[in-house]
């Protein structure tokens, strides 16, 4: 008997009046990421794609895979070299019995880094999708829509903007703010404006600022207080990240204290360049953020400052610190809570570009500011359209009369 | 000069006066259905702020302040207990002479604004900037780049709120939430996103 025999044997039960009508949202999600559904458009205007937007969805998570390993990898081998310099052995925390019990704590192996950093980021991640999708399919069965694989996105990349030493109730809230007060209130899958991971995270960020910035939540081991690379600039500028022994190019492999998965800009670049090429992610809000970030950080260069060593921090640095790299390619792309117009994606992704140096060089409350940057302009997103838009209609209109 | 720029940015960004202080909520929910309209209704408030907050502060510095009055003759005198009443009746003359140059000159807007324009007189915000300049002890200059940069924040998160509505009439918002409900999230979610200014340091 095939799948699609089981499957459709099931069905009449979820139907309107069958015996889990209630689940059928739930049957749907499993139905289709098996098949593609079986409507077809019944009037004009006939559009055919095979890339709809569950494909589309769990392309974007496939493509967090590179940063998804690299930032395991990572994990592990900073919690490692710590115990490594400490001397210790063993660790007290429940994650790192698991993964002493699987292999060893040797910095120097692939394998005993990615199980150790697997042990911290798995329970992150699984957390996250239980919580958030109980959400999601509650909303979906109350309300009638469909599961979507949005949630997919929403969850990998929330989980991937976290510190790995997070408790794991704080993850179950913040993804509870954000599914629930970022998207569902709104109806769901593209009717929001906010990225709802985005939302998640900035909560938790402001609600329990101990566990979620500082010096000693980047590394996994208990008593180790290791500074991200942006918060040694901050203090010193460049030289102050170069005296840690962290050239550029580390920071661009991505062997640094960070969030699990905004380290690496190279393999983020890998995952972000197959999104571009598919024509996922737009392009022009890609090279708008760049560009934006590139000519701030560069004004701040020429302006310069005595007290505030971040001004004389390049462009390059920028853009292989903190989440610039991650928030680039994955999260200021998001199609929903982006820009729609073709010139409205280059404003939207300047306005980050800017937001980002701004917040990272001038407010000196937060170290970090991508997170911040793009929630920011994801609220003034509707109203760049909005003038784009009316400039056009006002110009066809002009020419129109001439 | 350096220090008007610092009190512009702060006043349009970092004590926004809607997402910040939460001031002008009522306009602020009621006029932003539509871009057109409450980019209208944020130049209004930008023009309003910006006269009567150099206003009252000349009243303030010349009339009420203790020993104000001393060029009168009466240097022992205080009456900042008039303070409030003053700037009440400042700004809503103030609103009286818009709304008539409104309906003689801009008669689209003055109809789309309808009962919020003579309603600026009691939004909070102008009110707001008044106290905020007293409180503060802004001297002329100051008080103009504040009233104006107090005005501009306001206007923008006006615009960018009216925006988003425009955007969210594609929403599928469950039933109890549907109208103010929905826009107390939006405007909550939106000081989230201008938290990125708190802690700056100007």
């Amino acid at each position: 008997m095939s799948l699609r025999n089981i499957l459709d044997k099931m069905e009449p039960h979820f139907h309107k009046g069958g015996k889990y009508e209630n689940w059928y949202a739930l049957y749907e999600a499993a139905d289709t990421i098996f098949y593609t559904p079986g409507q077809v458009t019944k009037t004009a205007a006939h559009v055919r794609d095979a890339v709809d937007l569950k494909r589309m969805m769990i392309l974007v998570w496939m493509c967090t895979f590179p940063a998804v390993f690299f930032g395991m990898y990572n994990v592990g081998l900073q919690a490692n070299t710590a115990m490594a310099q400490m001397g210790l052995t063993e660790v007290s925390s429940w994650q790192g019995a698991i993964a002493g019990a699987l292999t060893g704590f040797n910095p120097d192996s692939i394998f005993d880094n990615i199980i150790h950093g697997a042990a911290y980021w798995l329970p992150i991640y699984i957390v996250t999708f239980v919580v958030g999708g109980f959400w999601e399919v509650l909303f979906a069965m109350k309300r009638g829509h469909e599961v979507n694989e949005g949630f997919f996105v929403t969850s990998i990349l929330f989980s991937l903007i976290l510190p790995p030493t997070i408790p794991l109730w704080e993850v179950a809230l913040g993804i509870s703010f954000g599914v629930v007060i970022g998207k569902e209130v709104f109806g769901g899958t593209g009717k929001n404006f906010l990225n709802p991971a985005l939302t998640g995270r900035a909560f938790l960020f402001f609600a329990y600022p101990a566990q979620m910035s500082g010096d000693a939540i980047w590394t996994a081991v208990d008593g180790f207080s290791g500074a991200t690379p942006l918060s040694l600039a901050a203090a010193g500028g460049v030289d102050a990240i170069l005296a840690q022994n962290i050239t550029w190019f580390d920071a661009f492999i991505g062997q640094i204290q960070g969030s699990v998965g905004e380290v690496s800009t190279l393999a983020i670049a890998a995952g972000g360049l197959v999104l571009i090429i598919a024509k996922i992610a737009a392009w022009r809000i890609v090279a708008g953020v760049f560009l934006g970030m590139a000519a701030t950080a560069t004004l701040f260069n020429l302006i310069g400052s005595d007290t505030n060593p971040m001004f004389a921090l390049p462009f390059y640095w920028h853009l292989v610190l903190g989440g610039f790299a991650f928030g680039m390619f994955f999260m200021a792309t998001d199609p929903v809570s982006a820009s729609m117009t073709n010139k409205g994606k280059w404003y939207f992704g300047a306005l980050i570009g800017l937001m980002v140096v701004l917040i990272r060089v001038v407010n000196p409350a937060f170290p970090e500011g991508m997170m911040l940057a793009i929630l920011f302009a994801n609220l003034f997103a509707p109203l760049i359209d909005n003038f784009v838009v009316q400039a056009n209609i006002k110009r066809r209109m002009a020419r129109d009369v001439s | 000069m350096e220090q008007y720029i610092s009190l512009a940015v702060k006043a349009i960004f970092v004590e926004n006066m809607a997402l910040a202080f939460f001031l002008g909520m009522c306009t602020f929910l009621a006029i932003s259905k539509k871009v057109q309209t409450a980019l209208g209704l944020g130049i209004a408030v930008i023009v309003v702020l910006a006269i009567t907050t150099p206003v009252n502060n000349l009243i303030f510095n010349l009339l009420l302040r203790e020993g104000a009055l001393a060029w009168a003759g009466y240097p022992e005198v205080d009456l900042s207990f008039l303070g409030y009443i003053s700037y009440i009746g400042v700004i809503a003359a103030i609103v009286q002479i818009l709304e008539m140059f409104l309906d003689k000159f801009v008669p689209a807007l003055y109809n789309a604004l309808g009962v919020f324009l003579p309603l600026i007189t009691v939004n909070c915000a102008i009110m707001g900037a008044a106290l905020f300049m007293v409180e503060r002890d802004y001297t002329f200059g100051e008080s103009v780049v504040y009233g104006a940069g107090a005005g501009v924040g306001w206007a923008l998160a006006i615009t960018a709120l009216a925006g988003i509505r425009e955007k969210l009439k594609y929403s599928d918002v469950p039933e109890g939430l549907r109208g103010l409900g929905i826009t107390f999230i939006t405007v909550g979610l939106m000081s989230l996103g201008f938290m990125s200014f708190s802690g700056v340091q100007l």
